[in-house]
């Protein structure tokens, strides 16, 4: 490692070209239009796959293009899905916490049963 | 010895070459945005939660806002990370200095015209019509508490990524200066590529925010 080749051992990065921030831009643009449009549409349950399908879709194009991951190096790449698997622990396992319980409805109100403790302790 | 004089601008001693450097300020970055993916993600986690609890109140809340808006800004936001792109293009292919500013100013007008329609027709509409829990509330019904849970929900999310904006809209003025200033060239743009990952993540939130505020649950007539 000489100090010429320090100078010399410059790699350009990847330049997007404009034609690819056009296309992405005009994909988020339709998948804007898209999703509000089919909100408008009786689906039942699947309005909110729908929404979140489009809404993923358009993440993956800002994340890839805009923000150049497809042309990124492994480690930050694993940053990212580090990132996103983090996430994923916490929703699941909030969600499977939180829909396994036994909900049970306090009739008079939960204010007026920690009273009843609150008066039963002292 | 000579070779130190043909130092590329901006690089830092530490580093054995200029991709390394750039790289290494990726990363960085990246495991930033980590953090904000999880302090947005705790905030969507509990969106969900209450959500599944108070399902047809969220519903009946999320039909307080307008549609109309909520599309128009994100409109508004992806058309700003396309004009940030073009900004750290035009550095990276050695473009005037000139035209990296416009690509900048354009962005900064974008960004603010987007805290101008939240301001002017939501949050203030939604003053205006009662709809903010603990200073302006007006409807009543069964379901209020619920409607109450989710107008928190949307006055948090939208207020903490509306703040993202304008600390964006300051790294946007910072970067407007040093490009003003001759820092950046075809060799050295890192700031203006850091940035922009974070104004594309800001982006990205509203993409989520949009769906998940205005949108599920439907709009169709009967929802």
């Amino acid at each position: 490692m000489t100090e010429e080749h320090h100078a010399s051992d410059y790699h350009a990065p990847h330049i997007v070209p404009v034609g690819t921030y056009v296309l992405v831009f005009l994909a988020l643009m339709l998948g804007t239009a898209l999703t509000t449009w089919i909100a408008y549409i009786d689906l039942r349950a699947w309005n909110t796959v729908a929404a979140l399908t489009i809404a993923v879709c358009k993440m993956l194009l800002v994340v890839l293009f805009f923000m150049h991951v497809k042309y990124s190096k492994g480690l930050t790449r694993i940053v990212i899905v580090g990132a996103f698997f983090w996430l994923g622990i916490m929703i699941t396992l909030t969600c499977s916490d939180m829909l396994t319980r036994h909900w049970e409805i306090v009739p008079e109100g939960w204010s007026a049963g920690a009273l009843h403790l609150f008066r039963l302790l002292f | 010895m000579a070779a130190h004089s043909v130092h590329p601008p901006g690089f830092a001693h530490q580093f054995e070459t200029v991709e390394q450097q750039r790289e290494a300020g990726h990363l960085g970055m990246w495991i930033f945005l980590a953090t904000e993916i999880l302090f947005f993600g705790g905030m969507f986690t509990a969106y969900i939660v209450y959500r599944a609890l108070h399902l047809s109140s969220f519903i009946l809340g999320s039909h307080q806002l307008v549609v109309k808006f909520g599309a128009m800004n994100t409109a508004v936001l992806i058309c700003s990370s396309l004009t940030m792109a073009l900004a750290i293009r035009t550095a990276q292919t050695g473009g005037s200095k000139g035209v990296v500013i416009v690509w900048l100013l354009l962005t900064m007008a974008l960004g603010a015209a987007f805290l101008g329609i939240k301001l002017r027709y939501e949050w203030y509409r939604d003053y205006m019509e009662g709809l903010i829990p603990g200073v302006a509330w007006l409807s009543g019904g069964t379901h209020t508490p619920g409607v109450k849970m989710f107008m928190c929900f949307y006055f948090f999310m939208t207020g903490l990524h509306a703040l993202h904006m304008v600390v964006g809209l300051g790294i946007l003025t910072v970067l407007v200066i040093m490009t003003v200033r001759n820092r950046f060239s075809a060799e050295y743009y890192s700031p203006l590529e850091i940035s922009g990952l974070y104004w594309h993540f800001v982006d990205i939130v509203w993409i989520f925010l949009f769906p998940l505020l205005y949108l599920i649950g439907g709009r169709y007539p009967g929802s």
